[in-house]
C-alpha cells in the first residue's frame, strides 16, 4: 500500500462523512422548514408516532417526508443517469436533459395523460413510468443515430439541445389543446417538481431506482473500463454490444422515473458527477457511483428546499433554481475543457 | 512445426468488402512481427482482425492452437493485449490507475485491485522505467511517458501476445529506442510475442525477427529481416522512384544528381560521407574513387554518385583501375580531395591526387569550397 493510497482512501472517507452530514441535515431542514415551521423535537415526537398536534402530523407525514423522498430518490436517480451518459458519449456535458432525453420522455407522457384524461381514465403510476421509459428509449435512439453522424462532441450536445425543443414544443401544442380541468395538472408537471407525491409514488420510484442504482454499482468495474474507450474496453474483456445496451437501458429508466413523477429537472444530470469527481479527485465508477447518488440527493433536496421557503408561501419553479446553481457549473466546465485545449 | 500464432488464409476489410486476401502469418512464441507498407496499405486493418476489434471476413486465426472466434472476450483479454494509436482522453486517473486496468480480466465481480494485482502493477511499470510517475496525471505527461504507461498497461494485462499500433509515432529518438529495447526484453525474458506495425523501417530491420510487407491486396512479402530488406524489394514496396534504399545503413537516401558528372572525389575510410551527402543536396553530379567494396564510403557512393571506381576487397589496386580513374578524372573540372592521411592498400589514391596537381586541375578539400 502506497502512501498515495492511503491518502486517496483518507480523501474518500472525508468526502463521504462531509456528504453524509449535509445529507441528514438537509433531511431535517425539508421537514422542518415551510409555510408552517415544525420544531425538531415535534418531528422526532411525530416520526415515533407520538405526535399530539393532527395538523403537524399530516403536513409530515402527508406532505414533506413524501416530497422530501421524491428529492432524495429522484435527485439520486438523475445524477447517476448524466454520470451514464456522460461515461457512454466520453462528453462531461452529456446529461438527459440536454441530450433531449427528458424532454421525449415528457413529451410521451404528456401525450398518454391528455388521451386518458379526455377518455376519462385514471392513469396508473406504472402506465406513466412505462410511457417515460418508451419516450426516453425512443429519444436514446434518436440521439444515438446523430451520434454515429456528428463526430464532434459539441455536435451531439447541440442536436440534442434541438431534439429537446422540438420535443417541448409538441408537449406545449398537446397541451394548449387539452381538456380544460387536465391543463393546470399538466403544466405543473411538465415544469418539473417534486410537489403531489404520494406514498404509492414514493414505493414505486424507490423500488424502481434502487434496483437499477444496485445494478449501476454493480458494473463499476465495465464503465471503469469503459473510460477508457471503447477498443481498450474490449480488449479487457468487456462485451462491448450488450455493455451499450445495458448502459442506455439503465440510463433510460432512471431518467424515465425523474420524468414520470417529477418532470423535466435540468442541469442535476451534469452538475453532480462533476462536482462529484472534482471532490473525490478520481473517476474511478466504484466510488463516483454512491457518492453520486449521494450528492443527487442533496442537490434536489437543496434546491427545493429553495424553491419552497425562499419566496414562501410563493414557491419556485424548481427547474428554474437547479438552473441557477447548475448553469454556471456547466459553464465552468466548458470553459476548463477549453483551456486544456 | 506447431506454430504458437498462426493466420490461415486470413481475409481482412470493413463492411465485407476484402481489403486484403491470404495472410498466412507463421509466428513461433516470443518472436517479434513487424507489418511495415505505405500509409493505407491495410496495416492497422489486419492488427484490428487480429485482435478482433475488427471481424475478419474469411480464413482463421489461430493462438496456440486455438481459434479466436471460439474465444470468448475474457480468453482473448487473457491471451492479447493491445496499444493502440488513438488518443487516450482520461478524466482524474493516475498513470498507475490507467496501468491498472490492466489487471481487469484478473479482478474480481467489482474490479477491486487485490495486493497481487498492485504487485503486478508495479512489476510492469518499473520494466518501462515508469514507477517514477505513478501518480501524475495521465493527461499531465509527455508522449514519450504515455506510450510507456501505455505498454506497461498492456504488460501487466499478462497476455501471451502484444500487440502495438505505430507504437513510436510522435515519439524522439530516445523512447523510440527504449520502447523497442523494451519489447525485445518482453520477447526474450518472458516469451511474449509481439505484433506491431511499424514506419521507421532502420527501426523494424533491428528490432524483428520477421517482417511482413503490406501493399496491395496480397502480403506482398513475409521473411526475415534480412529476406526482407533488400534495395529493390523496399523500394518497389513503397514505390520509391526519387531515391533508393540502403539496406546495410536500414535507411532511404536521396536519389543521385544526373548529367555529367564535374566533381571527381578522392575518399574512402568514411572521409566522403559528408561530402558525398552535400554535392547530392547542391544536385552536382559527381564520380567518387578509388574505393575498396569494403569501404564505408562505398555503401554510400553506390547510391550517390554518377559513377563509383572500387577495387576488390582487401586487395592492393591494381594498375588498370588506376588508368580507369585518372582517365575520368581528367574529364572533371574539380577534383576533391577528402584524404588525409594514405596507406599501403590505397597508395594509389596520392598518386592521383598528385597527378590531379601537376595537372593544374582545381583542386579543393571539402564540397563547401565549390
Amino acid at each position: 500500500m502506497t502512501d498515495e493510497n492511503m491518502k486517496r482512501r483518507m480523501r474518500y472517507g472525508i468526502a463521504m462523512v462531509m456528504l453524509l452530514i449535509l445529507f441528514f441535515t438537509l433531511i431535517i431542514l425539508n421537514i422542518n422548514l415551510g409555510s408552517v415551521s415544525v420544531p425538531i423535537k415535534d418531528i422526532a415526537k411525530t416520526l415515533l408516532g407520538q405526535g399530539i398536534d393532527m395538523t403537524e402530523h399530516d403536513i409530515i407525514w402527508k406532505i414533506r417526508l413524501p416530497r422530501m423522498m421524491a428529492a432524495l430518490i429522484l435527485g439520486g436517480a438523475l445524477a447517476l443517469s448524466g454520470f451514464l451518459l456522460q461515461t457512454y458519449f466520453n462528453n462531461p456535458i452529456a446529461g438527459p436533459y440536454v441530450l433531449g432525453i427528458s424532454s421525449g420522455s415528457k413529451l410521451v407522457v404528456a401525450i398518454v395523460m391528455v388521451l386518458a384524461i379526455s377518455r376519462h381514465y385514471v392513469v396508473s403510476s406504472a402506465t406513466i413510468i412505462i410511457a417515460a421509459f418508451i419516450g426516453a428509449m425512443v429519444t436514446m435512439g434518436f440521439v444515438l443515430l446523430v451520434a454515429r453522424s456528428v463526430r464532434r462532441s459539441t455536435m451531439l450536445i447541440v442536436s440534442g439541445v434541438m431534439i429537446a425543443y422540438i420535443c417541448s414544443a409538441i408537449t406545449d401544442f398537446i397541451i394548449t389543446f387539452a381538456d380544460d380541468a387536465s391543463i393546470v395538472n399538466l403544466h405543473n408537471w411538465s415544469l418539473g417538481s417534486f410537489s403531489g407525491t404520494s406514498w404509492e409514488d414514493v414505493r414505486i420510484m424507490a423500488v424502481v431506482v434502487m434496483i437499477t442504482s444496485v445494478i449501476v454499482f454493480l458494473m463499476s468495474k465495465q464503465i471503469g473500463a469503459y473510460q477508457l474507450g471503447e477498443n481498450y474496453a474490449q480488449n479487457m474483456g468487456v462485451n462491448i454490444k450488450a455493455f451499450r445496451v445495458i448502459l442506455v437501458t439503465l440510463s433510460s429508466t432512471l431518467c424515465a422515473c425523474v420524468i414520470a413523477f417529477a418532470g423535466p429537472i435540468s442541469f442535476v444530470g451534469i452538475a453532480v458527477p462533476h462536482l462529484i469527481k472534482g471532490l473525490l479527485k478520481t473517476s474511478k465508477p466504484l466510488m463516483v457511483i454512491p457518492a453520486c447518488f449521494l450528492g443527487g440527493s442533496i442537490f434536489a433536496l437543496g434546491c427545493d428546499l429553495i424553491a419552497r421557503t425562499a419566496f414562501a408561501p410563493l414557491e419556485l419553479s424548481l427547474g428554474s433554481v437547479t438552473a441557477v446553481f447548475g448553469a454556471p457549473i456547466v459553464i465552468g466546465i466548458m470553459m476548463r475543457k477549453k483551456e486544456r485545449g | 512445426m506447431d506454430y504458437f500464432f498462426s493466420t490461415d488464409k486470413l481475409v481482412v476489410g470493413y463492411d465485407g468488402k476484402p481489403l486484403i486476401k491470404d495472410i498466412d502469418i507463421r509466428l513461433n512464441k516470443g518472436q517479434i512481427l513487424t507489418l511495415i507498407g505505405p500509409n493505407g496499405s491495410g496495416k492497422s486493418t489486419i492488427l484490428k482482425s487480429i485482435t478482433k476489434h475488427l471481424k475478419h471476413l474469411h480464413g482463421t486465426v489461430y493462438i496456440d492452437k486455438r481459434s479466436i472466434e471460439d474465444m470468448s472476450s475474457e480468453d482473448m483479454s487473457r491471451q492479447v493485449s493491445v496499444v493502440l494509436t488513438e488518443r487516450l482522453k482520461t478524466e482524474l486517473m493516475t498513470c498507475e490507475d490507467v496501468v491498472a486496468t490492466g489487471r481487469y480480466p484478473y479482478t474480481g465481480l467489482l474490479g477491486i485491485l487485490s495486493h497481487h494485482d498492485r504487485l503486478k502493477v508495479k512489476e510492469a511499470m518499473e520494466m518501462v522505467n515508469a514507477w517514477e510517475i505513478r501518480n501524475r496525471d495521465f493527461t499531465q505527461i509527455s508522449d514519450g511517458q504515455r506510450q510507456r504507461i501505455l505498454l506497461a498497461r498492456a504488460i501487466c494485462q499478462e497476455p501471451q501476445i502484444i500487440v502495438l499500433d505505430e507504437p513510436t509515432s510522435f515519439l524522439d529518438v530516445r523512447y523510440k529506442l527504449e520502447l523497442l529495447s523494451i519489447l525485445r526484453k518482453l520477447s526474450e525474458e518472458r516469451g511474449i510475442t509481439v505484433i506491431m506495425s511499424l514506419h521507421e523501417l532502420e527501426l523494424a530491420q533491428k528490432v524483428s525477427d520477421l517482417v511482413m510487407c503490406v501493399k496491395g491486396e496480397h502480403i506482398a512479402h513475409f521473411g526475415t529481416p534480412q529476406e526482407i530488406f533488400q534495395r529493390d524489394l523496399i523500394g518497389n514496396l513503397y514505390e520509391v522512384s526519387n531515391g533508393s534504399f540502403n539496406p546495410l545503413f536500414g535507411s532511404f537516401e536521396m536519389d543521385r544528381p544526373m548529367g555529367e558528372p564535374k566533381v571527381f572525389v578522392i575518399a574512402g575510410g568514411g572521409t566522403g560521407i559528408t561530402e558525398y551527402r552535400t554535392l547530392q543536396k547542391k544536385r552536382i553530379p559527381f564520380v567518387t574513387g578509388i574505393l575498396h567494396e569494403n569501404d564505408i564510403d562505398y555503401q554510400l557512393a553506390h547510391d550517390l554518385a554518377s559513377q563509383v571506381i572500387a577495387a576488390k576487397s582487401f586487395e592492393r589496386i591494381s594498375e588498370s583501375i588506376y588508368e580507369q580513374a585518372l582517365m575520368k578524372m581528367k574529364s572533371c573540372d574539380t577534383v576533391m580531395n577528402c584524404l588525409q592521411n594514405y596507406g599501403e592498400l590505397n597508395d594509389e589514391n596520392k598518386k592521383l591526387y598528385e597527378a590531379a596537381v601537376a595537372m593544374g586541375l582545381k583542386v579543393v578539400a571539402s564540397a563547401e569550397d565549390l
